[in-house]
Order: C-alpha cells, then sequence, then structure tokens
C-alpha cells in the first residue's frame, strides 16, 4: 500500500515541479495556464494518494472531496483567466506585458472563425 | 543585433539551466518529504471518523457525505469561486460571434447527444447519493451539453436570456444559504442536518447545484454577457 | 445564539451578492442594472458591519467564539473561530468595507460598471469575512481563492489594456500562491490527518521535515499574495490601475488578509517549527519592501501608483516583527509585539483605504493623477486634500495614530532584543515615507482664494475622510482596548 501511495504521490510532486518550471520559463498564457492546471493537478494526484488505503479497505472519502472542490476551483480560475486573455488579445496591441497570447496565426485561435463562404454540407 | 540575440538567447537558455536546477533539487526534497509523510503512518486520518459517520449523513456515498453534509461549507463557497468567475466574465465585455450552423452530420448526432447527456446528467444527481455521482458531475454534463450545442451553432448554448440566466446561476447557492439559514432555527445550526431530513435536503441542494453549475460552466463556455 | 454571527457573516454578504446578481432590468434587448441595486448593496454592507460589530462586542466580553458546523466536530466538519485577532482585523476589514461601499455607490456613474461591481465585490466580502473565520487549512484554500478570483475580476473592471494585464498577471500569480499553499495543506493532512488548525497546533510538537517544508510552502504561497519583496511585482501595477474603491479594498484588505494568514500560522500553528533563521529571512525581506517601496513610491509619477508601492513598502513593515517575535520568549514583551503588528496591520487598513479614495475622486475630477500636475484640482477638494493628509500622516507614522505607536514598540522591540539593524531601516522608510507625502500635498497649497466649501460631494468625500480619520487619530488615541481585545494586558502600552 505504502509503494502505491509513494508511486501515485510522488508523481504529484514530480507534477508540481514541472507546472512551476513551466509556470515561470513559458511565455504565452495558454501554456501558463496549462502549467497552473498541471500543478494543480500533481497536488490532487497527492490528496488521491494519501486516500488510498489498500485494496480491501474503503478509500478515505475526505481527500476525494477536498480533490472534486478544487478541480472546480481551478477550472473556473482558467476560465477567468482565459477570457481576461481573449479581452487583452481585443484590445489594440501596444507593447504589451507578457502574458499577451501570441500572434493568432502561430496557435490555436482563442475567437471562433467567421466562416464567409457557405456552409460545408453538401446535401 | 544577431549578436545581441544570441547571447540574450544564451543567458535566457542558462537561466532556464539555473532554474531547472534549482527546482529539480526542490523536487527532490518534496519528494523526500512525502515520504517521510508517508512512512510516518498515522493511521486511517478521518477515514475512519468519516466511513463511522455516513449513516448518519442521509447519502450512502461517502464522498458526497463529505461534500453535502460534513464539509458543506467548503461546497457552497465553491459554487461562489464558480459564479465569481462567470461574473468576472460577463464583466469583461459581451459574447463572441457564434461558430457556424452545423452541418446535417453534426445536427444529426446533436439532436441525439444532448437528449442523453441531460439525461445522464439527471441520472448522476440522483445515483450521486449511492455511487459516484453528484451535483457537480451532473452539472459538468450539462454543461458540456451547452458547449455542444454552442459548438454546433447555438448562440447561447441552449441558455435563456440574461435575466433568466441570472437567476438560474443563483439556485445552487441562493438553495444552500436558504436551507442553511432556515436550519438555524429548525435544526440546530447552520447547515445542521437532521438525520431524518437529511437525505432530501441533500437532494434538493444538490438538484439547485446542478442547475447552477450546469448554466454557469455553459455561460463561461460562451465567454461573454448574453447578446 | 452569539456563535452563530459567525455563519451570518459569510451569509449575509453572500445572499446579498445572491440579490445583486438579479436586481436587473430589461431595457429592450439589454440588461442593466436596476436603481435598486446601490440600495441592495448598501443595505447588504450595513447589515454585515453590524454582524460584525456585534460579533468583535461578544468576543470583547465573553472571549474567543466558536462554532462547529454540521455539528460534527473537528476533525470532520469544519471549525468556524473568532478569537481577539480575527475580531479586530473583522471589524476593520468591515468598516473599511463599509466606508468603501458608501463611496462607490457615487463613484460609479456608469450603469455597466456598477452592474458588474456590487455582485463581486459583496462576493469579496464574504470571503474576507470567511477568511479571517476559518479554522480550518481547506477552508482557507477555498475562501483564498475566492477572494483572489473576486480581487482580480474587480480590478480588471475599467477595461483598459493597463488594467487587464496587470489584473491577469495577479490572478495567474495568485493561483501559482493557493496551488503551493494546497500542497502544504496536503503534506499536513498526509502527516497528521486533520486540517484543523486548533489540532494541528496540538499535534505539531517537535518540528520536522515535514512541518518545515509545510511551513515554507504554505508561507511562499501566502508571501506571494501579501506581495512581500521580492514577490511584490505584481502589486503595484494591479492596484494602480483598478477602480478607485476597487484599490482600496485590494491594497487596505486583500493583501492584508494574506499577512494575518502568515501571522496566525507562524504564531499558533507553527510556532514550534518556525526557528529564528526563518523569521530572520521574512524580517530582512521586510526590511528590502520597506527600502524599496518607499523609494518607488517616492519617484512614483502618478498618484495612484505612489499608493500601491506605499502598500509595499508597508507591508514590509508588517514583516519586521517576525524576527523580533521570534528572539522574544512568550510573556507580556512577546505579548507587546503581537498587539503592536496588529495595531500597524489595522492602521494601515484604514490610511490606505482613506488614501486610495481620495486619490480615486482627484483622479475622477482631473481626469488623470499625475502628481505633478495635480495642483488646481487640489484647491477645489479641500475635505480631499486633508483626507490626504490625514491618511499620510498616518502611514508616515505621524503621533496621534496608530502605526506610531506600533513604530515606537517596533524599535522599542528592536532595541530589546538587541537588533539594531531594524531602527535604520524604520528610520529610513519613515523618512521616504514623508518624503512622498508631503510631495504630494505640496501640490495642494498655494497662492489660490480660499475655497468656499469644505465638502463637494458628500458620498465620495466622507467615506474617505472618516477612514483617515480613524487612521490618524482614533487607533492611536483609542489603541487601549485593541490589547483588551487581544486578549493581553493594557499595561504599559500607549
Amino acid at each position: 500500500m505504502m509503494t502505491a501511495q509513494f508511486l501515485y504521490g510522488g508523481a504529484g510532486m514530480v507534477l508540481f515541479v514541472l507546472g512551476i518550471w513551466s509556470f515561470l520559463v513559458h511565455e504565452p498564457l495558454v501554456r501558463k495556464l496549462i502549467a497552473l492546471n498541471i500543478m494543480g493537478g500533481g497536488v490532487f494526484h497527492v490528496l488521491i494518494a494519501i486516500a488510498y488505503r489498500g485494496d480491501d479497505m474503503a478509500p478515505d472519502p475526505v481527500p476525494q472531496a477536498l480533490v472534486l472542490t478544487g478541480i472546480v476551483v481551478a477550472v473556473s480560475a482558467t476560465a477567468l483567466a482565459l477570457a481576461l486573455g481573449r479581452r487583452l488579445d481585443d484590445l489594440s496591441p501596444g507593447d504589451g506585458p507578457d502574458f499577451s497570447p501570441p500572434a493568432p496565426q502561430a496557435d490555436l485561435p482563442l475567437r471562433p472563425k467567421e466562416h464567409a463562404g457557405g456552409s460545408a454540407d453538401v446535401s | 543585433m544577431s549578436d545581441n540575440g544570441l547571447r540574450s538567447d544564451t543567458r535566457d537558455r542558462d537561466l532556464r539551466l539555473l532554474l531547472g536546477v534549482l527546482l529539480a533539487t526542490i523536487g527532490a526534497l518534496l519528494l523526500w518529504v512525502f515520504y517521510t509523510a508517508v512512512a510516518s503512518d498515522p493511521g486511517p486520518r478521518l477515514a475512519e471518523i468519516a466511513h463511522a459517520k455516513v449513516p448518519r449523513s442521509g447519502v450512502s456515498n461517502p464522498v458526497t457525505s463529505v461534500l453535502l453534509n460534513f464539509r458543506a461549507y467548503d461546497t457552497l463557497m465553491e459554487l461562489a469561486v464558480l459564479l465569481a468567475a462567470l461574473l468576472g466574465i460577463w464583466s469583461l465585455g459581451p459574447a463572441a460571434a457564434p461558430f457556424q450552423q452545423a452541418g446535417s452530420a453534426l445536427r444529426g448526432m446533436v439532436a441525439w447527444v444532448v437528449p442523453l447527456l441531460i439525461l445522464t446528467g439527471g441520472y448522476m444527481l440522483w445515483i450521486g447519493g449511492q455511487a459516484p455521482g453528484g451535483a457537480f458531475q451532473a452539472g459538468a454534463l450539462l454543461g458540456a451539453a451547452g458547449v455542444i450545442l454552442r459548438l454546433a451553432g447555438d448562440a447561447s448554448a441552449g441558455l435563456p436570456n440574461e435575466v433568466q440566466q441570472r437567476w438560474l446561476i443563483i439556485a445552487g447557492i441562493a438553495m444552500f444559504l436558504l436551507l442553511g439559514l432556515a436550519l438555524i432555527p429548525l435544526g440546530g445550526g447552520f447547515l445542521t442536518f437532521p438525520p431524518v431530513m437529511a437525505k432530501w435536503l441533500i437532494l434538493l441542494i444538490e438538484t439547485a447545484a446542478t442547475i447552477a453549475i450546469g448554466a454557469t460552466l455553459a455561460a463561461a463556455y460562451v465567454g461573454g454577457r448574453p447578446r | 445564539m452569539s456563535a452563530e454571527l459567525l455563519a451570518f457573516a459569510v451569509a449575509v454578504p453572500l445572499l446579498g451578492a445572491m440579490l445583486a446578481v438579479v436586481t436587473v432590468t430589461r431595457q429592450g434587448s439589454e440588461t442593466r442594472a436596476s436603481p435598486l441595486l446601490n440600495w441592495v448593496g448598501l443595505i447588504t454592507a450595513t447589515l454585515t458591519t453590524l454582524v460584525i460589530i456585534f460579533m468583535t462586542g461578544a468576543v470583547w466580553q465573553q472571549g474567543p467564539l466558536r462554532l462547529e458546523l454540521g455539528g460534527w466536530g473537528v476533525p470532520l466538519g469544519i471549525a468556524l473561530r473568532a478569537d481577539g485577532l480575527s475580531a479586530a482585523m473583522l471589524a476593520m476589514a468591515n468598516l473599511v468595507a463599509l466606508g468603501t461601499s458608501l463611496y462607490a455607490t457615487g463613484y460609479f456613474r456608469s450603469n455597466d460598471e456598477a452592474l458588474h461591481f456590487w455582485p463581486l465585490w459583496l462576493l469579496l466580502w464574504a470571503a474576507l469575512n470567511g477568511l479571517f473565520l476559518a479554522a480550518d487549512l481547506f477552508n482557507l484554500y477555498v475562501m483564498l481563492e475566492l477572494l483572489g478570483l473576486a480581487a482580480a475580476a474587480l480590478g480588471a473592471l475599467t477595461g483598459s489594456r493597463d488594467a487587464v494585464s496587470a489584473n491577469l498577471r495577479y490572478l495567474l500569480v495568485g493561483l501559482l500562491g493557493s496551488m503551493t499553499y494546497l500542497l502544504g495543506v496536503a503534506l499536513l493532512y498526509t502527516a497528521y490527518g486533520t486540517m484543523d488548525m486548533s489540532l494541528l497546533a496540538d499535534v505539531m510538537r517537535a518540528p520536522g521535515p515535514t512541518d518545515g517544508t509545510a511551513l515554507v510552502l504554505m508561507t511562499a504561497g501566502l508571501a506571494l499574495k501579501a506581495a512581500l519583496f521580492p514577490l511584490h511585482f505584481w502589486l503595484p501595477p494591479a492596484h494602480a490601475n483598478a477602480p478607485a474603491p476597487v484599490s482600496a479594498a485590494l491594497s487596505a484588505l486583500v493583501v492584508k488578509a494574506a499577512f494575518y494568514l502568515i501571522l496566525r500560522l507562524w504564531l499558533e500553528l507553527f510556532a514550534p517549527v518556525a526557528t529564528f533563521g526563518a523569521s530572520m529571512v521574512l524580517g530582512l525581506l521586510g526590511a528590502s519592501a520597506v527600502v524599496w517601496g518607499s523609494w518607488r513610491a517616492l519617484r512614483a509619477e502618478r498618484l495612484k501608483l505612489l499608493a500601491a508601492y506605499s502598500t509595499v513598502a508597508q507591508i514590509g513593515y508588517l514583516f519586521l516583527f517576525f524576527p523580533l517575535l521570534a528572539a522574544t520568549p512568550p510573556g507580556p514583551a512577546h505579548d507587546q509585539l503581537v498587539a503592536a503588528v496588529v495595531l500597524m496591520a489595522l492602521t494601515h487598513g484604514f490610511a490606505k483605504a482613506g488614501l486610495f479614495l481620495a486619490a480615486g475622486l482627484v483622479q475622477q475630477q482631473a481626469g488623470h493623477d499625475r502628481i505633478n500636475e495635480l495642483g488646481g484640482t487640489a484647491q477645489h477638494l479641500p475635505a480631499t486634500v486633508f483626507a490626504i493628509a490625514l491618511a499620510g500622516s498616518s502611514l508616515i507614522g505621524l503621533p496621534p495614530s496608530g502605526s506610531f505607536i506600533s513604530k515606537w514598540l517596533l524599535m522599542q522591540g528592536a532595541l530589546e532584543t538587541g537588533q539594531w539593524w531594524i531602527i535604520p531601516v524604520a528610520a529610513s522608510g519613515t523618512l521616504l515615507a514623508a518624503a512622498y507625502i508631503f510631495r504630494v500635498l505640496s501640490r495642494a497649497f498655494g497662492l489660490e482664494p480660499t475655497p468656499l466649501r469644505f465638502v463637494t460631494d458628500a458620498r465620495t468625500e466622507v467615506p474617505a475622510l472618516t477612514l483617515a480619520l480613524i487612521s490618524a487619530a482614533a487607533l492611536g488615541l483609542a489603541a487601549g482596548p485593541l490589547w483588551t481585545l487581544l486578549g493581553l494586558d493594557a499595561g504599559g502600552g500607549a
């Protein structure tokens, strides 16, 4: 049981550190958000790891509930950050801060494309 | 210019390397500390206490007991976090233009998938008392239905007008608060569910929360104030 | 019954926020704020402040209050706790928030901004109250997240490029801090199986690697949120570009909440673990913050940027107390220092809020807040300039403000524990503060005819003036009760 806990929780710690590294090193907003979510995922790994009590005993429900709460919080924060990033993208680009998303050609566009032509259906 | 560019590139690479080494050391330290903590074996932590109290909580799924009864206050604030994010998104401006209308294949799929999602959401909500499931899972499915509708060309992701949306998104927190406050005279404290009523109170709160979460997630995906 | 007040402190603003979300009217296809919205906001603000006043009264008379939610008891359930420290911070926070709410009813001219402001503001208020009352570490995490999200959303309300980018940075940095804090909580749960602060304080006797690491993680995460040097880089642009009532709340309350958490963790939970060396690190960082923040404030071009850098410096003062606390064994001298740091936090809360509210008025009237060009406007707003002067005197640390007493006790403590280096730091910080405050005020005095009216717009100027007055005079002259509230002897104080 302890090995499983340590393997899974240790992986969580590694993810946490990787997330911090990526957050500090990468510039584009979306990558920073992915990094933050990976950090969060790492912490959740740790919590789930210690919820495991062996194959024959019911797991600890408290850390599982904590992780559920944490996931919702992470989703909310990511949503707000993306909206702020898109608003920044919409405003006229001057010499902006590090967190402006890259030019639309370089990455996945955050906005839906306007299609000038007809619809794609052939029937 | 190329000389400066090279130098700053090397400096960046060096900085990254330094940062990487520093973080790797921190990671190793964290791993060792975690190992020590796990090895110290503090026993079952809260598991035994939680499982012992589950029968009195009104539901038989231990995680739902923790979420909606033992630590209901955390869940209430978590709903508030979700709402705050949506309000922040709404404050930033109107929603972007909708996607193009779905072609016939996508339209056909949507006609099947969305009702199925709603049905599954309802099932998740009900089964959450006994098996993995509950308000958040059900709400996420409803939100997914909204996302699919928006991707298929529906500008409002299946949601009603803004005034009605505002009522939907507060439903979860409002139900939680009203029941919680009503329980002060009736139940013995804020959010203190009497074991006989607990099952129905939890179901009531979870239903309101499911609607709120689904609406909030769909509205967040729309990404701006409804036009 | 008084224990239930703890639940009301969070439930009332939350309920108000829900009402504020739906207090809208439809005009054609537009959804606009109903005229009732300001009233919903103000009534909620007043009710919440009343709850806190009653609660503080109850703590004064009966001692610490504790409420175990759901009747489950710890460690399974969540507990709320109001002791002297929480009550003092809550009283300050709610009074500042009330003044800011009143100010906001007059500040937001645009219907749209008011529509978005009130629900988020009330959610922020609920998170603030919940944070000061929380006794459970994971509950604190959720409160911190709500606080950070609401604060970032409010800060970006103006929609300008600077505001949005600064608050996006704030949000991201805040998330980094929260995740780090959460890892610390997860470690503590792994080692001890509980998240309740009082239970953990009982269990953590001998320091071990787990405790030390958890302390570092949680402090680092919170230090990011409290803008301790060198993690302060996000604060000046975020606070300077937010609307004035939001800046007031951010500088006076939100960063203070993170500091309060660090103080509580170090004093209660990690008391056996926090070594003198660790406290010294905090103290040195605080010293750097004092000098760097004051210097940047002196060189700031804009009034709100000056105020934001001043916050960085004042937060540094708060952290200067940590080495002193670590070097003083528990007893009356230790209690004296705790009361001093709390008094400093309270005074700064009132002063910074008053300053930002007044600066916001000046900015609205002049259309800008560049210090060098503010002369004419200052002449026309005598009450506002008076508020700036009072708040400024409190930031400098002139008597009879509360910060004078705190700085006095800080220097006294430095002498007694032999940490001489604190004295030149505090002195230079005070001198720099005097310089930048006088720089602003010097614009206000000129050879203009005396203004006819003292108060131009009561709804906005009176709150600013009142908050500044509380910081400059009330907290200094009436500091004694704070000692009693914190449960300490009032002897040897002011």
